[in-house]
């Protein structure tokens, strides 16, 4: 099954009203592999990394992570709230802006999912708090308010309770675009011993040097469709379409060695 | 004016007095649990997705809010009778008005609570996989309600504020009672005055409270 890809969408079409966001979007994450998604702002980027986890459920197409898939176009009725948290348990994501639980500690954030949907223990999901946070360097942190934590600091707690949930694959949407320049290294840090574990990836990122140097391969998005897909290095230092070229030119000087 | 105050003769209504403090706890204590409860149901209908549900709550909402109380109570009592054959003690016609009455400001306050809660909260739960009432529970829940207490507490100092107007239908409230006292005695100025510094007692410490929490709300 290594082979098989982890993540598989065809044909996923999204619209808000008359904005069609996704048009027939297809894409595949290969298990143990790392998805760098890069475009314009508006390109639709964070739609298809919300589809993926079903946040935004898609108006047609196919959807898989792992052993789970709902396929839209054929569906009679569209899966409702019990199904819909069965297979986003299986999915970790992160998000630009943190959403840590500001009523709970740091170790609370990361219990909640264990305690909450998979319904263990509170000292076996305290354990397991402790490991991960251990993990993404933040151990002594553990019963500190989320508002007393740097931004990188936050990131990284984020990180360890999306990873909790032990799910199929991590989702990464721009992680690092609200941090101060100097705290970004330290989450990239983590995403990137994330990748060295084998833990299959899509993320969404502004960080040319780190999709080029992590990331297995490269989608380009623009209006709603992925307009170049290729291997990392390939896509980022020598693409093919004259809108991927484009866009990257806006990167350079962002593109040393990370 | 040369008036000679004399607060000892209301000694001997002790006991009407103490019905009245009563009737007026009981019906503030009793119409806000009500109305909470109400309030709840009327912010999950105002929030649910039922268009039609949705319509005729808000429109309920709306009459509470932008009618007097006390034409509620009158109307509640005389009207309502005759348009339904149920006749209602003043008792019940009271308690049925505050409670409504109570849940259209209720039911607002925790609404705002429930939609001040940032979005990215919802997806967060969401994306560990979280079930709706879960969210609610766990997440939007404990969150909202923090902002929602000093806006309750003061509504709660309305709603006992209103029982006062329950004398007009003849419940025993404390405003009842003085005015009882009053026919008996002759003394409104000692009566009036005592009724409201008995008002001004049970309310000034909640008033207080309500400062305190939301002097901690916005820290
Ligand atoms: N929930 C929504 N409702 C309406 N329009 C939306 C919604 N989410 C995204 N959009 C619109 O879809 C387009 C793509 O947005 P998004 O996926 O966030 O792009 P990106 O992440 O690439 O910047 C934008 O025009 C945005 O305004
Ligand atoms: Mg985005």
């Amino acid at each position: 099954m290594s082979e098989k890809a982890m993540i598989e969408l065809v044909g996923v079409q999204k619209s808000f009203g008359n904005l069609t966001v996704l048009k027939d979007i297809t894409l595949n994450v290969k298990r143990g592999n790392v998805v760098a998604l890069i475009g314009p702002s508006g390109s639709g980027k964070s739609t298809l990394l919300r589809s993926v986890n079903l946040l935004t459920v898609p108006d047609k197409g196919f959807i898989r992570v792992g052993d789970q898939a709902i396929d839209f176009s054929t569906a009679q009725n569209l899966p409702g709230d019990k199904e819909l948290s069965a297979f986003r348990a299986r999915t970790g994501m992160v998000f630009q802006s943190f959403n840590l639980f500001p009523h709970m500690s740091v170790e609370q954030n990361v219990m909640e999912g264990p305690v909450t949907v998979l319904r263990q223990s509170k000292d076996e999901a305290r354990a397991l708090a402790h490991d991960l946070l251990g993990k993404v360097g933040l151990a002594e942190k553990a019963s500190a308010p989320p508002d007393s934590l740097s931004g990188g600091q936050k990131q990284r707690v984020a990180i360890a309770r999306a990873l909790a949930m032990k799910p199929d694959v991590m989702l990464f949407d721009e992680a690092t675009s609200a941090l101060d320049p100097e705290l970004v290294g330290e989450v990239l840090a983590v995403i990137r011993s994330l990748a060295g574990e084998g833990m299959t990836m899509l993320l969404v990122t502004h960080e040319m040097a780190f999709a080029r140097d992590v990331a297995d391969r490269v989608v380009f998005m623009r209006d709603g469709c992925v307009v170049e897909e290729g291997e990392a290095k390939q896509v980022i230092e020598n693409p093919s379409q004259a809108a991927t070229k484009a866009f990257l030119s806006h990167f350079h000087g962002g593109l040393g060695p990370s | 004016m040369q008036y000679q105050w004399d607060f000892g003769f209301l000694l001997q209504y002790k006991s009407l007095i103490g019905v009245g403090i009563l009737y007026t706890i009981a019906f503030t204590i009793g119409t806000a649990i009500s109305g909470l409860i109400v309030g709840c149901l009327v912010a999950l209908a105002r929030l649910s997705s039922f268009r039609i549900l949705t319509a005729f709550v808000t429109g309920f909402i709306e009459i509470f809010r932008c009618t007097p109380v006390l034409v509620q109570l009158v109307w509640c009592y005389y009207a309502l009778p005759i348009l339904t054959g149920i006749e209602l003690s003043p008792g019940a016609a009271a308690f049925i008005t505050l409670t409504l009455y109570g849940a259209s400001f209720f039911g607002e306050i925790i609404r705002g609570g429930i939609i001040s809660v940032d979005s990215g909260q919802w997806d967060a739960g969401r994306a560990i996989g979280m079930r709706r009432h879960q969210l609610m529970a766990r997440v939007v829940l404990p969150q909202a309600l923090r902002r929602m207490i000093p806006p309750l507490v003061n509504q709660t100092v309305l709603q006992l504020k209103n029982t006062s107007l329950l004398s007009v239908l003849a419940v025993p409230d404390l405003l009842y009672q003085g005015q009882l006292i009053t026919s008996a005695s002759y003394r409104p100025l000692e009566t009036y005055t005592m009724i409201a510094v008995i008002y001004f007692i049970i309310l000034f410490p909640l008033t207080r409270l309500a400062y305190r929490l939301e002097a901690r709300m916005s820290r």
